[in-house]
């Protein structure tokens, strides 16, 4: 099987659902670049170059350059999903919420429940997310986290190629609102994915490594990294559980709750801040419902409160490192 | 004109529609009847249907807080508008919008909208989708004069002309943002102007006068349905009751309200003037009016006994697929 990075996965899946379903189209800043200049339109494909080839292969009504105006893009996607199209946006980054969130949380989301049912907003909305470029406070946080607390969204976060290209097919077929967040730190990794169109159904959690010791629950970028710490303690005896829930809307948590039942101890890892975050979510719904599974304190190995610094060494601290999570896993065992 | 005289009594016959269903409103919320936030439309009814009597098919309008007018105007069933304002289990919404929520998709309207300058980029991408189908249908967004000092009016207006899409942008000028003036809350002295340097055409309606909003609506919507990008209708009509319906109403100037009652009624001025657009009669006008009265009260009647909503009614409807746990 071909491996593919994550970046080149998303592009075949969008690729190959523009090809089948003309009501697909992408929309966002530079999806196709160049336009009203002087040098090449098409030029950019995205600034992570995701899009790369949807201009020269579906021309300009199906690849859509916008001004940046993140209102109007996610608005914009909303609008042509309630009329039947299936509109894929792009905002560059997941930080630019903080400028769409609006159209987003009060418009796109509660379309079908304040309309008593009689509508769908079948739209998906992708964002680069995620720290490891030394690109600050405004360009590395995750969001994820907040926007899974908005009911009437659902949630995705991809932890590699693979799963990257059947979750966003599934996306785009999806008829409600999806919002869908690629590690950037991930566009490069590649891994074994089929040329065909495949898709891998929402709320189903993968299980990359199985053990016996302790769960560990992990998102996106943090899924190899917690990978990699499990690996590193093989040696010392310890074996793990990894649950990669891939969609945090709907959440799998019988996948968590049948491991925790197993292993009875839980260590759950995210990038992004601890406060009212995926790590405490995971932490509660455990604790009321496998209270007496559990042999330890559940552990939070998560960002601090800070926002995302810039400096390589300070951000280097902020994410957190396979370090600590071998450090979390080995507490839960003492 | 472009109006025969059927089309003149249904015209008639929305706007009274309207001005009935909104004058009930404000006693049923007065007697304790309806909760929650409710914005009338009552006084503006000319601008949403001078302008929604050109549109049909697949045509979508989107509203606004204050947005029964343009509701009724586009087609929405009445006694499921009122069902929903009681909250009923038969709304149109199920009792789940409620006054600033009412929508019927299927039927053109992408519906009311609680946050101002929330309906713009909307309307957009629903223009944005008759060009890529190569339908020549308009998206209309109605905003008034306090929206459009809101950044995603100026974004929504300058994404339609960059994409060149059939969006009609109705400005309506009821004076007042909230209780704030136009004077204060817009900088510059030519709203008007500072609209169409965005790039569009703006056409500008007596709010007052159905016949003046319904000419200025059919040159802004043949100008987007002929493919030339989005277009601006600028409609001035003050609103008889205030933002809310409890307000009261301090930044009013003396006389004002009773003045635009008096000397602004757009079915007063329709009564005087129908004569000069066609054979219309008192006593048909007449008949219609008593005919919307008696569907207002029936629909109110329905409303009071209507089913209501019950707890198995709450956590339906936010998704339409929501598998977990490997379901």
């Amino acid at each position: 099987m071909p491996e593919k990075t994550m970046r080149d996965a998303i592009n075949e899946a969008l690729h190959q659902e523009m090809a089948v379903d003309d009501t697909v189209f992408v929309i966002g800043e530079d999806v196709a670049g160049g336009n009203g200049s002087d040098g090449t339109v098409g030029c950019a494909g995205g600034v992570f170059g995701v899009t790369a080839g949807l201009y020269e292969k579906f021309g300009p009504l199906r690849c859509i350059d916008t001004p940046i105006s993140e209102s109007a893009i996610v608005g914009a996607a909303a609008g042509a999903a309630l009329v039947g199209m299936r509109p894929v946006a792009e905002i560059m980054f997941s930080d630019f919420i903080g400028v769409c969130m609006d159209q987003i949380v009060n418009q796109m989301a509660k379309f079908r429940y304040m309309f008593g049912g009689k509508t769908r907003c079948p739209a998906v909305i992708r964002f680069a997310c995620g720290a490891g470029f030394s690109a600050a406070a405004q360009h590395s946080q995750t969001m994820y986290q907040m926007m899974t607390a908005v009911p009437g969204l659902k949630v995705v976060i991809p932890s590699n190629a693979y799963d990257a290209k059947g979750l966003l097919l599934s996306a785009i077929r999806d008829d409600d609102p999806v919002l869908f967040f690629e590690p950037k730190a991930l566009y490069q990794e590649a891994c074994e994915v089929p040329d065909e169109p495949y898709t891998i159904p929402f709320g189903e959690a993968a299980m990359p490594r199985e053990g016996d010791d302790v769960t560990v629950v992990a998102f996106g970028q943090m899924v190899g990294r917690a990978m990699a710490a499990i690996d590193g303690l093989e040696a010392q005896g310890i074996s793990c559980d990894l649950v990669d829930p891939r969609t945090t809307s709907p959440l799998d948590s019988e996948t968590i709750l049948e491991s925790v039942a197993a292993t009875g101890r839980l260590v759950v890892v995210d990038e992004s801040p601890p406060r009212c975050g995926l790590t405490a979510d995971i932490a509660a719904m455990v604790s009321e419902k496998a209270f007496r599974s559990l042999q330890a304190p559940v552990k939070q190995v998560c960002a601090p409160h800070t926002p995302v610094p810039f400096s390589p060494d300070l951000e280097a601290e902020y994410v957190p490192s396979i370090d600590k999570i071998q450090a979390a896993i080995r507490e839960t065992l003492q | 004109m472009g109006l025969d005289k059927d089309g003149l009594l249904r015209a008639y016959r929305q706007m009274k529609t309207i001005r009935e269903f909104e004058e009930r409103t404000f006693t049923e919320i007065m007697n304790g009847q309806i909760a929650g936030f409710t914005h009338l439309y009552t006084g503006q009814e000319a601008n949403a249907v001078g302008v929604c009597e050109h549109l049909s098919g697949n045509d979508t309008i989107i509203s606004t807080h204050r947005g029964h007018g343009h509701c009724i105007a586009r087609g929405a069933d009445v006694k499921g508008m009122m069902a929903e304002l009681w909250g009923a289990a038969s709304g149109l919404c199920k009792g789940k919008g409620g006054s600033m929520h009412i929508a019927d998709v299927d039927n053109g309207i992408l519906g009311a909208n609680g946050i101002v300058a929330g309906g713009p980029p909307i309307s957009v991408g629903a223009a944005l989708a008759a060009k890529i189908r190569g339908r020549d249908n308009v998206s209309v967004s109605f905003s008034g004069d306090g929206s459009v000092n809101q950044g995603t009016c100026f974004e929504a207006m300058n994404l339609a002309v960059v994409l060149k899409v059939p969006a009609i942008f109705v400005i309506e000028n009821n004076y007042y943002s909230e209780h704030t003036s136009i004077n204060y809350a817009v900088g510059c002295d030519d709203l008007k102007a500072r609209t169409e340097g965005f790039g569009f055409p703006v056409f500008v309606a007596d709010g007052a006068d159905f016949f003046d909003v319904y000419r200025a609506a059919g040159e802004a919507i043949g100008h987007a349905r002929a493919g030339n990008g989005p277009a601006g209708i600028f409609c001035e009509q003050g609103r008889f009751q205030g933002h809310f319906v409890g307000d009261p109403q301090g930044y009013r100037g003396e006389g004002e309200l009773d003045n635009l009652r008096g000397e602004r009624d757009c079915l007063q001025h329709f009564r005087a003037r129908v004569g000069e657009y066609g054979d219309v009669s008192a006593e048909e006008l007449d008949t219609i009016d008593a005919e919307v009265l008696s569907l207002i009260d029936e629909a109110v009647a329905e409303a009071r006994t209507a089913p209501r909503p019950t707890a198995a009614d709450l956590d339906s409807d936010v998704y339409i697929n929501y598998a977990q746990g490997g379901a």
